[in-house]
C-alpha cells in the first residue's frame, strides 16, 4: 500500500466525475428532493418526525451503492483494471482510492441532505447536528463500500443492478422503517441485528430523539466497522490473474 | 558474449479457459532488442499468450519467465509495458489526464508525457477527452500509456488495428527504433503483411506454434512470395497433419 498511489487514484476518479456534471447534480440533489417529497406526503401527520431520520440513511445509501458498484464494474469491463493490475498499483491503493473519492462525494451529499431535512423540511433534532452529519456520512460510506464489494461479484451491468434487490432491499425491509425492529418476529429481529443498515437507521433515529451521544456513537461505530470490513474483503477479492 | 536471459522465455505453457485448452504445451523464447511479431488468425490464442506474459492470465501448467523473473512478479511491473486489445484507457478523462494517472502509478517522470505523446503523434489531441477521439486515436492513447517510464519489454496486442497506412508505417518505424535502443517487443497482429516489418515471426494457430523464424526463412521454407501465401501454406500443412492423425485414430 502506498498513500501516493491511493491519492492519485482518488484524484483520477474525481477528475472522471468532474467531466460528468449531470451525475454530480443528480448525486447531490436527488436524495434531498426525495426527502422533501416524503415530508410533503406526511405534511398533515406527525409521521415525518419518525420516518425522516431513516430517510437520511436510506437515499444516500442506495445512491452511493449504485454509483460505486457501476463505476468499478466499468473499470473491470473496460480492461483498465487489468492494465492497472499489471502495474505497481496495490489492491488496497485501488479500493481505498475509490472509497476515498466516493467518500468525499458522500460527505457533500450528506451535508446537503441533512441541511435540507433540518432547515427546509423542519425535521427536529434533539441531539447534536454535527453528530447527525457524522452518522449520515458514515452511512453513505457504507453504501460506497457495499457497492465496491458487490462489483467484485458481478461480471455484467445486469448482475450489478440485480444486487440491489439482493443486498439492499432486505436491509431496508428489516431496517425498522416500516415497523420498529422491536415489534418484529424474533428470528427477523435477530437477522436485522446483523445487518449494517439497521444500525445506521438506529443511530439516526437516536440522534434525532435523544440528547445523549453514547448510543449514537456505538451504533455508528458498528456501521464504520462494516464499511472497513467491506473494503478489506473488496481488496482481497481483487485478482491480478484471471481466467 | 551476451549472457543476459532472453526477454521472454516460455516452457511447456498450458492455459485453459473454462473446459477448453487454449494453449497446448507451448514453448518459445523471445530474444532481447528485437521486434517479434505474434501472428495468427483470431481465436488462435495470441491475446491469451500475451496475458500470460504480463501475468494477467491464470495458467494451468508450465513456466513463463520475463527478463529472468517469474511472469507477474512485483519486480517486473515497472519493466513491462502492456497494451490490451481493447483500448484500456479512461474515456471520461483527457489524453493528458490519462497519461498523468498511469504515469504516477508507474512512477514515470512528468516529462515522459510529452515524449510519449509525440511518439504516438497525439500532441495536438493532448487536451481532448478520450471519449471524443476516433478509434485509431484511442488505440494510440493506449499505446502511449504503455510507453510511459521506458519499459524494457513491450507487449502490444494488436496496436495497429484501425490505423491508416501512413500511421501504421510510422508506428512500425517507432517499434524498430525502440528495438534498436534495446527494448524487446512482442507485437501481435492478424494482418499478415505486417510480418515483413518484424525481425522474427511467431505463428500461432489453434493454440499451437506453427513457426518461429525470420520473415525470409519463412518465405524460403514455404516457397512463397508473400506473407499471406506463406501462412496459408503453413496452416494447410498443419490441417493436413491433423487430418491424417484423426484418420489414423479412426482406423485404429
Amino acid at each position: 500500500m502506498n498513500p501516493r498511489l491511493t491519492l492519485a487514484t482518488t484524484g483520477r476518479v474525481l477528475a472522471q466525475i468532474r467531466h460528468d456534471p449531470r451525475t454530480i447534480v443528480l448525486l447531490l440533489v436527488v436524495p434531498s428532493l426525495l426527502i422533501g417529497l416524503m415530508a410533503w406526503i406526511f405534511v398533515d401527520t406527525k409521521e415525518f418526525e419518525t420516518i425522516g431520520p431513516a430517510l437520511l440513511a436510506l437515499f444516500p445509501f442506495i445512491v452511493m451503492f449504485l454509483i460505486t458498484s457501476i463505476t468499478t464494474l466499468r473499470e473491470r469491463r473496460s480492461g483498465t483494471l487489468e492494465r492497472l493490475m499489471t502495474m505497481p498499483l496495490g489492491k488496497f491503493d485501488f479500493i481505498l482510492g475509490y472509497a476515498l473519492a466516493f467518500g468525499l462525494l458522500a460527505i457533500v451529499q450528506s451535508l446537503i441532505a441533512v441541511g435540507y431535512a433540518v432547515w427546509v423540511c423542519g425535521l427536529t433534532i434533539s441531539g447534536n447536528v454535527w453528530l447527525l452529519i457524522l452518522v449520515a456520512v458514515v452511512n453513505a460510506l457504507l453504501g460506497t463500500t457495499l457497492g465496491l464489494f458487490a462489483s467484485a461479484f458481478a461480471s455484467t451491468e445486469f448482475q450489478v443492478v440485480q444486487f440491489m434487490p439482493a443486498l439492499v432491499f432486505p436491509q431496508i425491509l428489516l431496517g425498522g422503517i416500516f415497523i420498529p425492529r422491536s415489534q418484529m418476529p424474533d428470528v427477523l429481529r435477530s437477522i436485522s441485528d446483523w445487518l449494517p443498515l439497521s444500525h445506521s437507521i438506529e443511530a439516526l433515529q437516536k440522534v434525532t430523539t435523544e440528547t445523549s451521544s453514547g448510543a449514537v456513537l456505538r451504533e455508528s461505530g458498528i456501521v464504520a466497522l462494516w464499511a472497513l470490513g467491506l473494503v478489506v474483503v473488496g481488496a482481497i477479492t481483487l485478482r491480478r490473474r484471471t481466467e | 558474449m551476451n549472457s543476459a536471459p532472453p526477454a521472454i522465455e516460455i516452457a511447456n505453457l498450458r492455459v485453459r479457459r473454462g473446459k477448453l485448452e487454449v494453449l497446448h504445451d507451448l514453448s518459445v523464447s523471445v530474444p532481447r532488442g528485437q521486434v517479434v511479431g505474434l501472428l495468427g488468425p483470431s481465436g488462435s490464442g495470441k491475446s491469451t499468450l500475451m496475458r500470460a506474459i504480463v501475468g494477467a492470465q491464470r495458467i494451468a501448467s508450465g513456466t513463463v519467465t520475463v527478463l529472468g523473473q517469474h511472469a507477474g512478479s512485483a519486480g517486473l511491473r515497472k519493466r513491462i509495458g502492456y497494451v490490451t486489445q481493447a483500448p484500456s484507457v479512461y474515456e471520461d478523462l483527457t489524453v493528458t489526464q490519462n497519461l498523468k494517472y498511469f504515469g504516477s502509478v508507474i512512477g514515470a517522470p512528468t516529462s515522459d508525457i510529452d515524449r510519449v505523446l509525440s511518439e504516438v503523434e497525439l500532441t495536438p489531441q493532448a487536451k481532448q477527452l478520450v471519449g471524443s477521439l476516433s478509434g485509431g486515436q484511442l488505440n494510440r492513447v493506449s499505446l502511449a500509456v504503455a510507453l510511459l517510464g521506458r519499459p524494457e519489454v513491450l507487449v502490444l496486442d494488436e496496436p495497429t488495428v484501425g490505423l491508416d497506412p501512413v500511421l501504421r508505417h510510422d508506428l512500425w518505424e517507432l517499434f524498430a527504433q525502440l528495438a534498436k535502443s534495446g527494448v524487446s517487443l512482442l507485437v501481435s497482429s492478424h494482418v499478415m503483411d505486417e510480418a515483413r516489418r518484424c525481425d522474427r515471426i511467431l505463428l500461432l494457430h489453434n493454440g499451437d506454434l506453427l513457426a518461429d523464424e525470420t520473415p525470409d526463412e519463412l518465405l524460403k521454407e514455404t516457397k512463397t512470395q508473400d506473407a499471406d501465401d506463406a501462412f496459408l501454406a503453413l496452416i494447410a500443412r498443419a490441417n493436413r497433419r491433423v487430418a491424417t492423425e484423426s484418420s489414423k485414430e479412426a482406423a485404429a
